[in-house]
């Protein structure tokens, strides 16, 4: 059983790697919507393949914009957005999907057939992927968001939280080297958020980048390495978690608040970024021990 | 509602199914809310949150085929025995997808927030003040020309969420009201509610965000299974031993106070910490007892 599942692993490992290591690269992105709103004012973007990188700011900011860029939805008005060796300039949206899987914040958006397999289902085919391919695709997608036993019914007889995960799974199966989630915790209970998690970790695991907009910021410092800040239209700090979230004037401008033990850490006085409960615990010992702060 | 002590919202033995649904959703359930406070109710996904909550605004059973049982009351009257609009005028219900919630009746934001004003025949002027004030609150006013269809999910949200406060109802229940908002949009909601409150109106708020429940609620209920499982003091409710159990998170507070508790940092006796202040004056002790 664990042998096949093994074999089943690794089989989908090496239809990955076909597609994997696929960089993202933006430059100069200028975005301004019909109505005249510049939504992106010069965004440039460097991300490597097998990155997990998290994308936060308050609405407004161009976050949805920015990655809407990386699928085609939303095209340049200035500048370029290349995905690997491909400018999106060139390509349909249809093109893009062999490279990047987008998840809608709101999974009413992207939902649309009669039962959660077949909406499942839709990408694969499109993509091109045969019978057996895409029947495991399905399958194994359905399995990594807990869906597995309600292949069948209608995705309007499932709750909102439930929808959401349909939505991940339905770009899960296309697997594609990156993959956007566009705030993938909301409305997910505990178990919805660890789940979406581990689906993070295992992406990574396999080589395929996964870029992702939260205001969770928890849920951002524990799954992500890398943060970029976005405000009004522009990149006001990117680098590794611990760093960004010690600049303190950076996401004050960008009304970002920190992760709530990093705010009990600068409260106490620690100089240490505080990643999650054992880091934060670890810390404690190392402060009490240390006697220092008395 | 002639007993000044009795409670605003009253569940008896409350159950409901849905039709064709193989188990009650809500299993004989009871539950007491105090008039002018603010209750948080979390659970896990099907826990039965959102059908509580339709429950209590009365559009279980007066709109929802199922079966149902036991007796709901606010403000000592049973929702269940009069009419739609009746209950509607006791309780507003701020569901959890915002669509939905958009009449499609009118073409600005400013026409959606006065509909239901409308509907009751209130006066143009106050209608118009009303509106104005409410806009100023959640910080609308810049989208009051715009067509509801044309928000984001966020905008949208604040939007039904403001086209319930205006009509101002005794009691104000809302679904995740701010799961499509950023922490700025969550606090101006957050703020709104501590203000109706203070002005007595009895609000019930179902919420994944724990660490702000803790900040503003008065009780929190937990709902597991269809019943509740728990309901009392934030800090007790989210320092419970059971509330993973639940299905419910703690904040990453309480679960840092766990570990510092299990390696002997932190003194059993003590409260676990569920905000920052709590954890901050938690760990300074420490430290002052340490140096």
């Amino acid at each position: 059983m664990s042998e096949r599942a093994d074999a089943r692993a690794a089989e989908s490992a090496s239809a990955l790697s076909t597609v994997g290591g696929v960089e993202i690269s933006v430059r100069g992105l200028v975005h301004t919507y019909p109505s005249g709103v510049t939504a992106l004012r010069g965004v440039d973007l460097e991300v490597a393949p097998g990155e997990r990188l998290a994308i936060v700011g308050q609405n407004g900011a161009g976050k949805t914009t920015l990655v809407r860029h990386l699928n085609g939805m939303v095209r340049p008005s200035e500048g370029e957005v290349r995905i690997g060796d491909w400018s999106t300039t060139g390509k349909s949206i249809a093109e893009l999907a062999h490279r990047v899987g987008y998840v809608f914040q709101n999974p009413d958006e992207q939902i649309f057939a009669r039962t959660v397999a077949a909406d499942v289902g839709f990408g694969p085919k499109n993509l091109g992927f045969d019978e057996e391919r895409a029947r495991r695709a399905v399958a194994d997608a359905l399995e990594a968001v807990g869906l597995a036993h309600e292949a069948d019914v209608h995705p309007h007889h499932l709750s909102l939280s439930e929808r959401k995960r349909v939505a991940i799974a339905a770009v899960l199966a296309m697997q594609t080297p990156i993959v956007v989630l566009d705030e993938p915790t909301t409305g997910q209970d505990d178990a919805g958020v660890r789940l979406i998690a581990g689906i993070v970790d295992s992406l990574v695991e396999q080589g395929r980048t996964v870029v992702a907009i939260t205001h969770d910021m928890d849920f951002c410092i524990e799954n992500f390495d890398r943060v970029v800040v976005m405000a009004q239209g522009e990149v006001r700090a990117d680098g590794p978690a611990e760093q960004v979230f010690a600049d303190v004037d950076a996401l004050e401008a960008a009304a970002v608040e920190p992760p709530q033990l990093l705010r009990v850490a600068r409260a106490l006085g620690w100089s240490g970024t505080p990643r999650d409960a054992r880091a934060f615990v670890d810390q404690l010992t190392e402060h009490r021990g240390s006697g220092s702060g008395a | 509602m002639t007993d000044p002590s009795a409670p605003m919202i009253e569940l008896e033995g409350v159950g409901f199914a849905y039709e064709d649904a193989e188990r009650f959703t809500l299993a004989n359930l009871d539950l007491r809310i105090d008039a002018g406070t603010v209750t948080g109710i979390v659970g896990a996904s099907g826990a039965g949150k959102t059908t509580l909550a339709k429950t209590i605004a009365g559009f279980i059973p007066l709109n929802e085929g199922g079966t149902y049982r036991g007796t709901a009351r606010v403000a000592g009257r049973v929702l269940a025995e009069g009419t739609l609009s009746e209950a509607a005028a006791a309780v507003g219900l701020v569901t959890q997808n915002p669509f939905n919630q958009i009449s499609g009746a009118r073409f600005t934001v400013r026409e959606e927030l006065a509909f239901g004003l409308e509907n009751r025949s209130v006066p143009r002027d106050e209608m118009e003040r009303r509106v104005a004030e409410v806009a100023a609150r959640l910080r609308l006013e810049p989208l009051l020309d715009r067509s509801p269809y044309a928000l984001s999910g966020g905008q949208m949200q604040l939007v039904a969420i403001a086209s319930m406060v205006v009509m101002a109802p005794p009691v104000l229940v809302m679904d995740e009201p701010t799961s499509q908002l950023d922490p700025a949009g969550t606090r101006l909601v957050y703020d709104v509610l501590s203000t109706l409150s203070d002005g007595g109106t009895t609000v019930v708020i179902i919420e994944h965000k724990t660490e702000l429940l803790h900040e503003h609620c008065d009780s929190i209920a937990v709902l597991a299974g269809g019943l509740i499982v728990q309901h009392g003091a934030p800090g007790a409710v989210l320092a419970d031993d059971r509330l993973t159990t639940w299905g419910v998170g703690e904040t990453r507070v309480t679960t840092a106070a766990r570990l510092a508790r299990e390696r002997g940092l932190l003194p059993v006796e003590r409260a676990l910490p569920i905000g920052v202040d709590d954890a901050v004056d938690a760990f300074s002790a420490l430290k002052g007892a340490a140096s």
